[in-house]
This record gives structure tokens, sequence and C-alpha cells, in this order.
């Protein structure tokens, strides 16, 4: 059957190039069809090879489609590599893309671009399928800015409105800067290894270097840079935010599910090369730890729905960076696939909430949507309370408290990285529950408009049950220990190493983590719930720290002042191109030549064979000089 | 016994060469320029004969008829050129057709 | 053989000189097959009997009676000899007949600079030309064969007279 790994991508390959060659002349219900039916088929093979796959998860597949360049030692096939890891990601993005294909449908029913949307978002699957499937890094090279192509496209999907477009252009180069910086990685790669077939490389790296060596600490930052470009974290994270401009499915799908989870991928899939720059892999914990708090600070102040999310999303991709920063590789990627499971019924929810109240995106001016729409509510509710890691019933408590014992115990943890791990959870749950309150409790503010139907609300229940149950493959030790999920990837990603003296105590770590999580919803419900005008008067207190942290810590203002500003200045400056005079110069010049021959052909053709005559007699002359 | 030089055929099509440029150069007549031509591709084709009878070679005979078809369809369509011309400008007068110029 | 080639050569310099110096188109035509026939002689002295006849044949005969053709079709009478006489100035020949002659003499000195060698081969006759032409040089003879049809093409379609049409080159001439 895995004979049959080429057609996953192939299939939303084809969906996307028949809705692009029909240019949107097909019905609604065939473009439907073709979007989701491509992406729903790409899932069920999924789920007929992941069958397969379960019964021996150490076994690898590989399947050479054909060579795609031969130039002179530089060999890319276009070529899959089916392993544990890779297994996970196509399936999560499979089949939560094909829920929120099924959801587009009915989201996107009425607008103009029906057709176009499938057909982006079916280019995208395809893309995101290729980056995880790719066995070496040019053919993932490739996914990877097939992803960024669909996302920009996606963003500025309304290109009506001007804003859209910009958040689109922003998002694209932003994530440019750090994708320049992993080409030059990739450069790197091949120069030292002729090759630059992931395999290969992973097992010739640790031949080549020994540990800390400074190669690979340069080649392990440049990698680094092109993961926290695509994943959004610090310093680049500034992109993600405004890219919720683009409709609520691409949030959930692109946004939030897997492409923004790419950088984890790349950072998993050459993990060989982070444990050999310790460097470069505590870099990836420090800038995991500071984006998630800087992240969940932001998310607290934020009144637009979708925007709470983004931020929550950078800071739930920070856990993950954060997870791959101390070497637990398969808890990262766990954190991962619940994340995508919780974050994309999030986003869906978030979309149809918005949607039933014609738009409106004001948390404030949202409320009591409790019995109005009671299966939005609940789903929400479990998705949130995932996000939140409510204690014991929610997949999110199990893989964020194992990112957090582990960033505490962990071989490379230290407290540090724990405190905040810690502090981003209390945080989490605060924004989350702020949401949840001020969404559908208190008093109905906005109209509710037509109600959801079946295809919105199946995809959220199959999500909120996956976001509840998910998290039962991977158990704690101190509750049940069961390690399907950490067994399945482990002949890719090792396990991490214990710190010593540091074994016992995590069932304290599981009740702090617990406690503060039930203590932030408590604190969201005494100041949005009980309390209200508490809130207010701590808001007015603290005005300059909640515009601060309103505004995503300045960034967009510090990036406009380091960069586009003086760049902006100097291009008005340079406005006629001082380089370009010399052209110019020579321009005028010819053409006052020009002006001149131009005289001589005065339209007599006598005057012509003159020409030629004198031309006759200059050339026999010169040759009887030289003879 | 054939003594003619070479030269002296070389130069008799220079000569007859140069007498069809310079009737091409003064003539205002355009009928005239393209009497003219066919002096100067009788006198290159000639050129190529006396070469062919140097070496003892048909190919300057070849040569001769190619030149020969050449100025043949050149002519033809040459005279149609000029009845054209001569119907839209009612004139033979080849420098009241510079429309082309620079 | 010698004294054929030089009287032969002399009337053919002194019929173009008439050629090029004629005020009447049709006199000039009659010098022109005057000198064609004059080459052709030269020719027929070198050598080359076939092409001799095929000079009298084509330029002499078919070429030459094309033109009067022209002339004839387009009905010149004697306005265009005066018409002619005042073209053909001093002034106008002066320049160019001095370039050419400076030109001939360079062409004449790099003739002459050369060893002197003499023609004294044999007749090549037809047979011979033709071997060759359907030989090596059959894709030539092909080419010539396109080159004839797009000629009468050519010639077809310029030469149509309707009414509307103007061609594309002199369209401005009408406003």
């Amino acid at each position: 059957m895995e004979a049959l790994l080429w057609l996953i991508p192939a299939l939303p390959l084809a969906g996307a190039v028949i809705l692009i060659v029909t240019a949107g002349k097909l019905s609604r219900n065939l473009s439907a069809l073709v979007g989701a039916g491509s992406v729903g088929l790409a899932a069920l093979i999924t789920l007929i090879i992941g069958f397969g796959f379960i019964a021996d998860p150490a076994h690898t597949f590989h399947q050479t489609l054909w060579t795609w360049i031969n130039v002179d030692g530089f060999k890319p096939t276009f070529a899959f590599h089916l392993d544990a890891l890779s297994m996970v990601f196509i399936f999560v993005i499979t089949f939560v893309g094909f829920l929120i294909h099924l959801y587009s449908i009915e989201f996107m029913h009425d607008d103009e671009g029906f057709s176009r949307f499938f057909a982006y978002l079916n280019l995208f699957v395809c893309s995101m399928l290729i980056l995880v499937l790719a066995d070496n890094l040019v053919l993932m090279y490739l996914g990877w800015e097939g992803v960024g192509l669909c996302s920009y496209l996606l963003i500025g999907f309304w290109y009506q409105e001007e804003k859209n477009g910009y958040a689109a252009r922003k998002a694209f180069i932003i994530t440019r800067v750090g994708d320049t910086a992993m080409a030059i990685g990739l450069f790197m790669l091949f120069q030292h290894f002729g090759t630059l077939n992931i395999q290969n490389i992973l097992t010739q790296a640790p031949q080549t270097w020994t540990i800390g060596s400074e190669t690979a600490t340069a080649i392990a930052l440049l990698l680094l840079g092109g993961a926290v470009g695509k994943s959004a974290q610090l310093p680049l994270q500034t992109w993600l935010p405004d890219a919720m401009a683009g409709p609520s499915p691409v949030s959930a799908l692109i946004h939030a599910a897997t492409m923004v989870t790419a950088g984890v991928y790349l950072i998993a899939r050459t993990h060989v090369i982070f444990e050999l720059a310790p460097v470069a892999q505590q870099w990836v914990g420090i800038i995991g730890a500071v984006t998630l708090l800087i992240a969940g600070f932001s998310a607290l102040t934020q009144f637009d729905l979708k925007r709470v999310l983004a931020y929550s999303t950078i800071s739930q991709i920070g856990y993950m960076f954060l997870a791959l920063g101390v070497g637990a590789w398969s808890s990262a990627i766990f954190h991962f696939m619940i994340h995508a499971f919780f974050k994309a019924l999030l986003f869906l929810g978030a979309g149809a909430v918005i949607l039933v109240l014609h738009h409106e995106h004001d948390m404030f001016k949202m409320g009591g949507l409790k019995n109005r729409l009671p299966v939005i509510y609940w789903t929400f509710l479990i998705g949130s309370a995932s996000l939140a890691a409510l204690p014991f019933v929610t997949a999110g408590f199990y893989s964020k408290d194992q990112i957090l014992w582990l960033a505490w115990a962990g071989e490379k943890g230290n407290l540090w990285f724990f405190l905040a791990a810690l502090i981003g959870a209390f945080v989490t749950s605060i924004y989350t529950f702020r949401m949840v309150f001020l969404t559908f409790f208190g008093e109905e503010k906005t109209h509710v408009g037509h109600h959801a139907g079946k295809l919105i609300t199946i995809p959220l229940i199959v999500l909120a049950v996956l976001s509840l149950v998910g998290g039962f493959i991977e158990l704690p030790h101190t509750l049940g220990h069961v390690e399907l999920f950490s067994g399945f990837v482990k002949p890719v990603l090792p396990a991490v190493e214990m710190r010593p003296g540091a074994e016992s105590g995590e069932w304290i770590i599981q009740l702090t983590a617990a406690t503060l999580c039930l203590a932030g919803i408590y604190v969201a419900y005494y100041f949005y719930m009980k309390r209200p005008d508490l809130r207010r008067e701590l808001k007015s207190s603290m005005i300059v720290t909640n515009r601060f942290w309103f505004s995503g810590w300045g960034f967009d203002a510090l990036y406009d002042t380091l960069f586009v500003k003086p760049f902006v200045y100097l291009s008005t400056r340079n406005k006629d191109d001082a380089v370009d005079r010399i052209y110019e110069g020579i321009v005028s010049g010819l053409n006052r030549v020009h002006n001149v021959f131009a005289q001589t052909q005065n339209g007599v053709m006598r005057w012509y064979i003159m020409g030629i005559v004198i031309g006759a007699i200059f050339v026999l002359s010169i040759g009887l000089i030289l003879t | 016994m054939n003594t003619i030089s070479v030269e002296a055929g070389l130069i008799l099509a220079g000569i007859l060469f140069m007498l069809g440029l310079i009737s091409v150069m003064i003539r205002r007549n355009i009928i005239f320029m393209l009497i003219s031509v066919e002096i100067m591709l009788n006198a290159a084709g000639l050129a190529f004969i006396v070469a062919g009878a140097r070496w003892a070679q048909p190919d300057g005979q070849v040569m001769f008829i190619f030149i020969l078809t050449m100025a043949a369809a050149e002519v033809s369509v040459g005279l149609a050129l000029i009845l054209q011309l001569y119907h839209q400008l009612k004139t033979l007068d080849g420098d009241a057709a510079n429309k082309m110029k620079g | 053989m010698e004294a054929t080639f030089y009287i032969a050569s002399a009337v053919a310099v002194l019929a173009t000189i008439m050629v090029i110096t004629r005020y009447n188109m049709v006199h000039a035509l009659l010098y022109l097959i005057v000198s064609f026939l004059a080459i052709a002689v030269v020719i027929f002295v070198l050598g080359a009997p076939f092409i001799a006849a095929l000079e009298i044949i084509i330029y002499a005969g078919a070429i030459v009676v094309l033109i009067i053709f022209v002339i004839m079709m387009l009905n010149l009478r004697e306005e265009t000899v005066t018409q002619e006489k005042t073209w053909l100035t001093k002034e106008v020949y002066v320049g160019p007949a001095l370039l050419s002659v400076v030109l001939l003499a360079e062409i004449v000195y790099i003739i002459t600079s050369g060893e002197t060698t003499s023609v004294n081969q044999p007749v090549i006759d037809a047979t011979a030309v033709g071997v060759s032409l359907y030989g090596p040089y059959v894709i030539g003879v092909e080419l010539c064969g396109i080159l004839l049809m797009s000629g009468i093409v050519g010639a077809y379609h310029l030469g149509r007279q309707k009414k509307k049409i103007v061609h594309r080159f002199l369209e401005k001439i009408e406003e």
C-alpha cells in the first residue's frame, strides 16, 4: 500500500490544477467536490498507509519518482521519505486539512472566489505534504516556499481591501528573511557534504563534526533562522497577528495547525545537527521561552478574537521550540499534533462565531452566545480547555505537562526554561478563559444571524473529540504511563535524556501546573465575570503596559524605525538613482549620435547607393594600403 | 588557340559594372535605374564566366545561370513595383518615393 | 580569337555608355540589346556557348522585352524625354562618375597586380553545365525554383491594380 504514497501530495495538486485551469467556471458544488474530495482521498490513503505503518514504526519507506536536477554531482531527486515523523505530519495535514476543507464549503459558500479559495487551499496542502515528505532539502525548500506562496495568496485572499494586501506582503517579506538564512544554511550543508539528501546528511554529520563544532553551530543557527521566520518566533513573529486578515479556515489550517509548525518540523528533522551544536539548541529553547511569554502577555490585551488566537498560536509554538531546545523532540511533535487539533478547532469556532455575528471581530461586542450557539459553545469550550491545559481530561494538559516536566528535568533543561513555561501556562489559561467569558457569557450584545450548518458543526465536533482524547496516547509516569506516541516516533527522534537527580518530583510539577491553570481560570472569571469594574481600574492604572502588550511589545514600531524608515528614507533620497545617471548619459549620447545619423536616412535611393560606393572605395583602399 | 588574358575579361566586367553603377547613381527615372541594375548583374555574371573559363570548370557557368534566374525574378518584381509606384505617385521620379526616412 | 574578344569588348563598353547617356528610354534599350549581344560574343569566345545563347535569349530577349512592355503599359511619351533632359544635368553626374572611376581604378589595379594568366582552356559545353547543375548544385536549382515562384507571386500581387488598394508604405501620400 505504501506505493500509493505519491498520491497523497499528487491528489491535492491535481485538485488545485483542475480548479485553476477551470478558473471558476465549475459550479460551486463541483468546486467543493474537487477541492474537499481530493484532500479527503489523500486523507483516506494516509489512513490506509498509517495503519500499515503503525505495525512497524521503525521501518522507513522511500519512493523515488524522478531525478529533478542533475548538474555535476548536485543531483536532488523528486523523492519521498516516509518515516514516523513524516507520518505524524501527513496525518495531521491531510486529516485536519480535510476537516477544514469541509468547513470551508459552508463558510465560504457566499464568497465570489469560492473556486479560487479551494484552488489555493489544495495547492497549500500539496506544498505542505511535499515539505514534510521530501527526502532532500531542495525538495523540502520547494514545499517550504510553496506554503509561503499559498500563505501569501490566502492572507491576501480578499485583495480588494488594501490592508489585507499589506498583511500578505508583510507575511511574505518577513518569512523571506528567515528563508534566506535557511537557504544559506542549505548552501553550507551542500558545501560540506556534497549532497542535500536528509538521511545522508544525518548519518554523515556526527562523523564529520564533533560536538560544538563551529560549522555545525553556524548551520544550525541558519536553519533556526528559517524555522523562526516560518514559525513566527522571536524576532520574526510580527507577521502572524496580521495574517489573520485571511479567511478563518485559512487561519486555522495555515496559520495555526500546519504551516507555522514547519519550523518545528525542520528542527526536529535535522535534530542531529542541533545535537552537535548545543549553543544553537540552547538558542532554540531561549527563543521559545521568550516568545511564549511575550506572545502570551500580548494575547491578554487583544480585543480581536482572531488576534488572541494568533498570539496564542505564537505562544504555543514557543512551547514547541522550548521542547526542541531541551531536546524533548517527541514532546514537541506531540504538542504540535495536539495543538493542531485544538487550535484548528478554536479558529474554526471563532470563524463560526464571527460568521454568525456578521463579521464582528471585537470580543467586547460579543457575549451571551452560550445558549444561542450551543454546539459552537461546547466545542469552543473544549478547545479552550485543551489550550489552557485543564488537568486530566484534556489532551492539551498531557502534551503541555510533558514539556513543562522536561523543561525542568531534561538534561538540557534549567530553572529559567521551567519558570517561563510555568508563567506561560498561567497566562495562557487567563487569556483563554477571558476569551471564552467575553464571547459566550454575559449579556448578548450583537444579534445572531443565521445559524451554522452541519458542515461547520461536524468538523468542530470531530476536532473537539480529538482535543479531548488525543492526549491519552501519551500519559506521564504518574498517570498510567502510556508511551504510544513517543514509542511511535522513537526510531526517528531519540528520547530525552534526564538530568541526574531530577527523576522524581514529576507529580509536584503536574500539581503546580494544574493549580496554575485553575488559578488562571479563576482570575479570568474574577476580572471578567464577577468584578468587571476592577478590570477597568486595573486597565487604566496600567495603561502604558496595556498599550505596550497590545501592540505586541512594540516590535512593529521597532522594525519600522530600524528597517522600514531608513530604507524608505534612502530610497526617497535615491529616487533618481545615482548609478542610473551614467546609463542615462550613455543613452542620451547615443540618442544624439542617432539623430545625426538619422539625417542621412533621407529616403533618396541614389544617396544610399552613393553611400555603398563610398564604403566600397573605403574598404578597398584599406585593403590596398595594408597589402 | 585561346590566349585571352583573364585580366582583360575581368577588367571588361569591371568597366561594365562601373558604367551600370554610374547610371544607377545619376538617373532619377526608376526604369533607367532598373536597366542599370541589369547591366551590373550582367557584368557580375561575366566575371563568373571569365573565372570559370580560367579554371576550366562549369561552376562559373552555373553561377551565371543562378544570377540569370535572380535577375529574371528581380526584374519581374521590380517592374511590378514600378507599375505600382507610378500609379501611386503619377511619376517615374525615384526621388519622389522618399517617404521612408529617419 | 583574341581580336574578336577585344572588338566585342569595345562594342559592349561603347554600347553601354550609350545606354546610360540616352534620354529616350527606347533608344537606351536598343543600345542595351547591342551591349548584351556584344557580351554574348565575349562569353562565346571565352568558351561558354551555352551561356552565350542564354544571354541572348533571356537578357537581350526576355528581360528587355519585359521592360518594353512596361514602357508601353505606362504609355510614356515625349515629355519623359524632356523630363529626362532636365534630370540628367552635369552636376548630377560628375560626382558619381568620379567616384565610380576611382573604384574602377582600384579594381583594375587589384586585378592587374597579380600574375598574368590566360584563358587557354577548351570549350565547356551545356552537358558539363547541366551535369554540374543537377549534381552538386541541385539545392541551388531548387532554391532558384522557389525564388522564381516567389517572383511570380510577388509580381502578381504587386502588379494587381485594384482601385482601392493603397500600399501600406505609401498610405500617407493620399492625405
